[in-house]
């Protein structure tokens, strides 16, 4: 199945966020990622929703979404330019021997160092979803005890 | 003035002429204020009987249906009648009382989440958090319930909210930035359209609910008249053109005549208007229409191309569309089309087997109606073979003479949506034609019939059986009869004499005339007419759930 990114204004009130989840739900359809944001103006939030699925079905989701009262517009990020930003916290395990390294990935990661205890070393890192996977990645080897995305959110390029 | 208060004084600047409801609790402050409101108000016998009697209101008046219920069991009892309102896009505004704001989410004595619950089967719905709200929310809800594709609008109301205090003032606009419904279709595609059906060789107009929504009904008689296009209809459709006139091919789809079948499944271009592609209307969707282009008039954008590609799409309200169709649409030559229609409705035509012995078909006991009331009634029905046979055998010529739960499939319906109906159109006679199972589901309402002295007339087509699905168990699950016969009944003459109804039981063929004859005299309270009909009778035509037109049954297959 593949992966669409949806982005959808809203108006900022209650019950906004289970009216727009409830579409998706509705239809068996899991959300990979869902950010809900504040905008440039103070009555509306915007929703980036990652979600699998297939052409036919978005397609009526969408279609669906615009039907909502409270939302104001849906645009598909999926097949245009945009840039994306994501956060991550990963929890490795860095006994002191493995400290250098991981501080090291850190680096060429820009990441920043929010939590050292006596076993671990807690990183976060922001930048577009590829940039997070990578990082990831990099890091299994040493023991990901928790890990945490914030989920992405997308601006249309100009 | 006090949050109840603005309630109705709301609903008197909506010009709302009936409200229907059940009181509670949590509502008591506004039935408090009800008391002195101008316009009537209907106490129904359970919340879903207010709910549908509230929708039969609406379709047939074409105006908002108001409702009111309790918090809790009333709310969760209006479900049922705000799905089937939504699955036929009928404007309802319903109340609903809730707990005191600080009580919310505490499982409080009858608390439930309204708007939770309601959210996928309405158009919209509010939970008011403050009475400065109170009256602009109003003013949206039936606003948003009206336009555009209607449907059902649910205000919670929580009970500290009707006896707060606040100023009055109704606001004269709505101003939803989000919504903004598109009423002229584009342009460019209209004139696509022209040229398309222009072109046609094999054109079929496929007519549905939308069009009794949008009153477009003269248009699309104007749009037929220019073209000379044969129409066939929906279950919701009927009656937007007249299906005694020689163009008409009466309803398709699953019980469809069979010529509108044939014919939508030949057409070479297929104009949909207000009709969304219901799967009981396309049957297996991989062959449906193999050569057809389409052109979709609906207003709503969702409903484009939502199952069936679409060729011309054309968002925007049918009346606007049609009427400008009109002006600039020429006839096509489609002479032969037309012959071929019309020897296909004299080679197949809507029959059944007439009787043979005194038995009571009731197929017969609907054409029966259809001739003694000129086909002037209002006809509403329950669900199942009764509902199929009411559609076929009455001859539907104007919109909003056929109210049936089509999208939902609500047994229960027929009977407080007829109460509604007969409230709306004093001046026609409304009957609800009725199975023995679907109409013991909301019984208690005629009492409600009986009090306000509504002449609702009650055909009851008493098989004894759950009949469709007994259709369905003979014809594709070995004939095994589980839980389907209900002749274990009450009797129905004697449950009418106990409500202060009048009750008759026809047993006979002869009798079927005689009785509906004395039943029609009657205009001063409901009358149930218990029609004890032969069994096992079957709704023919039938394409089988999920096949193909091809599969079509024509009629019983003799072992
Ligand atoms: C509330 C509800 N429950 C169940 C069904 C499923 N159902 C569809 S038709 C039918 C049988 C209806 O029996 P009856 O009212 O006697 O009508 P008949 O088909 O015999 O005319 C049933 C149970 C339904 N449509 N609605």
């Amino acid at each position: 199945m593949k992966q669409y990114v949806i982005s959808v204004k809203v108006e900022n009130r209650f019950g906004v966020l289970a009216r727009v989840a409830g579409l998706f739900s509705a239809r068996g359809y899991n959300i990979d990622s869902l950010a809900v944001s504040a905008t440039e103006q103070e009555d509306v939030s915007v929703m980036t929703i990652v979600v699998r699925g297939d052409d036919r079905v978005i397609e009526q989701v969408k279609k669906q979404l615009n039907k909502l009262i409270d939302v104001i517009k849906v645009s598909d990020h999926t097949c245009v330019p945009t840039v994306e930003r994501e956060l991550v916290l990963v929890k490795v395990t860095a006994p002191p021997v493995k400290r250098p390294e991981i501080y090291q990935l850190g680096e060429i990661f820009r990441a920043d160092i929010a939590d050292i205890s006596n076993k671990t070393i807690t990183l976060g890192v922001k930048g577009d979803p590829d940039h997070i996977n990578n990082f990831i990645e990099l890091l299994k080897p040493y023991g990901i005890k928790e890990l945490m995305r914030t989920g992405r959110v997308s601006l249309l390029k100009e | 003035m006090k949050g109840a208060d603005i309630i109705v004084e709301s609903l008197k600047k909506e010009k709302v002429e009936y409200m229907f409801g059940y009181p509670g609790g949590v509502v008591i402050p506004i039935f408090h204020a009800l008391h002195n409101a101008p316009f009537k108000f209907i106490l129904t016998r359970h919340e879903q009987g207010a709910v549908h009697a509230a929708d039969g209101y609406a379709r047939a008046s074409g105006r908002v249906g108001v409702v009111i219920a309790t918090s809790g069991p009333g709310a969760t009892n209006c479900v049922t009648g705000i799905a089937t309102a939504h699955l036929d896009s009928v404007p309802l505004v319903v109340f609903t009382g809730q707990v005191k704001r600080e009580q919310i989410g505490n499982d409080a004595f009858q608390e439930v989440d309204s708007t939770g619950i309601t959210r996928p089967i309405t158009k919209h719905n509010y939970l008011v958090q403050d009475i400065a709200d109170l009256s602009r929310i109003i003013k949206e809800a039936f606003y948003i319930a009206s336009t555009g594709r209607p449907g059902p609008v649910l205000i919670d109301v929580p009970v500290d909210i009707s006896n707060g205090e606040h100023r009055f003032s109704y606001p004269d606009t709505v101003n939803i930035r989000s919504y903004k419904p598109v009423y002229e279709g584009h342009q460019g595609q209209i004139r696509k359209a022209c040229h398309l059906i222009e072109t046609a060789k094999r054109p079929v107009i496929y007519a549905g609910g939308g069009v009794v929504i949008s009153n477009a009904s003269q248009e699309l008689r104007e749009f037929v008249k220019k073209t000379g296009i044969p129409v066939t209809t929906t279950l919701l459709g009927l009656g937007v053109y007249p299906e005694t006139d020689p163009l008409a091919l009466e309803m398709l789809g699953m019980h469809g005549t069979y010529y509108a079948n044939h014919a939508v499944n030949e057409s070479d271009v297929l104009i949909a208007v207000g009709a969304r592609f219901d799967d009981r209307v396309t049957g297996k969707i991989a062959e449906f229409i193999p050569n057809a282009k389409v052109i979709h008039i609906d207003i709503d954008p969702a409903s484009v191309s939502k199952t069936v590609k679409v060729d011309v799409p054309i968002v925007g309200d049918c009346k606007y569309v049609l009427a400008e169709m009109n002006k600039q649409i020429k006839a096509p030559e489609i002479s032969a089309w037309i012959e071929e229609i019309s020897v296909m409705k004299r080679d197949h035509p809507l029959t059944y087997e007439k009787n043979n012995g005194t038995s009571i078909k009731p197929q017969y006991v609907v054409e029966e109606i259809y001739r003694q009331t000129n086909g002037e009634a209002i006809i509403c029905t329950e669900v199942g073979q009764n509902q199929m046979w009411a559609a076929q055998f009455y001859k539907y010529t104007e919109p909003r003479t056929f109210i049936s739960s089509g999208g939902l499939g609500t047994m229960g319906y027929g009977f407080p949506a007829a109460i509604g109906a007969q409230l709306a159109r004093p001046d026609r006679r409304v009957i609800d034609i009725a199975g023995d199972g679907s109409i013991q589901m909301n019984i208690q309402e005629l009492i409600v019939a009986v009090q306000h002295r509504l002449p609702v007339l009650i055909a009851i087509l008493n098989n004894g059986f759950l009949g469709m699905v007994r259709q369905w168990q003979q014809l594709f699950w070995e004939k095994r009869y589980s839980h389907t016969c209900i002749d274990f009944a009450p009797d129905f003459v004697k449950l009418a004499e106990a409500y202060g109804a009048a009750g008759f039981r026809i047993e006979k063929n002869e009798e079927v005339a005689p009785a509906l004859r004395q039943a029609l005299d009657i205009t001063d309270r409901p009358i149930i007419l218990d029609f004890r009909v032969s069994r096992e009778e079957n709704v023919y035509p039938m394409v089988p759930a999920g096949q193909s037109f091809k599969e079509i049954i024509m009629r019983e297959l003799l072992a």
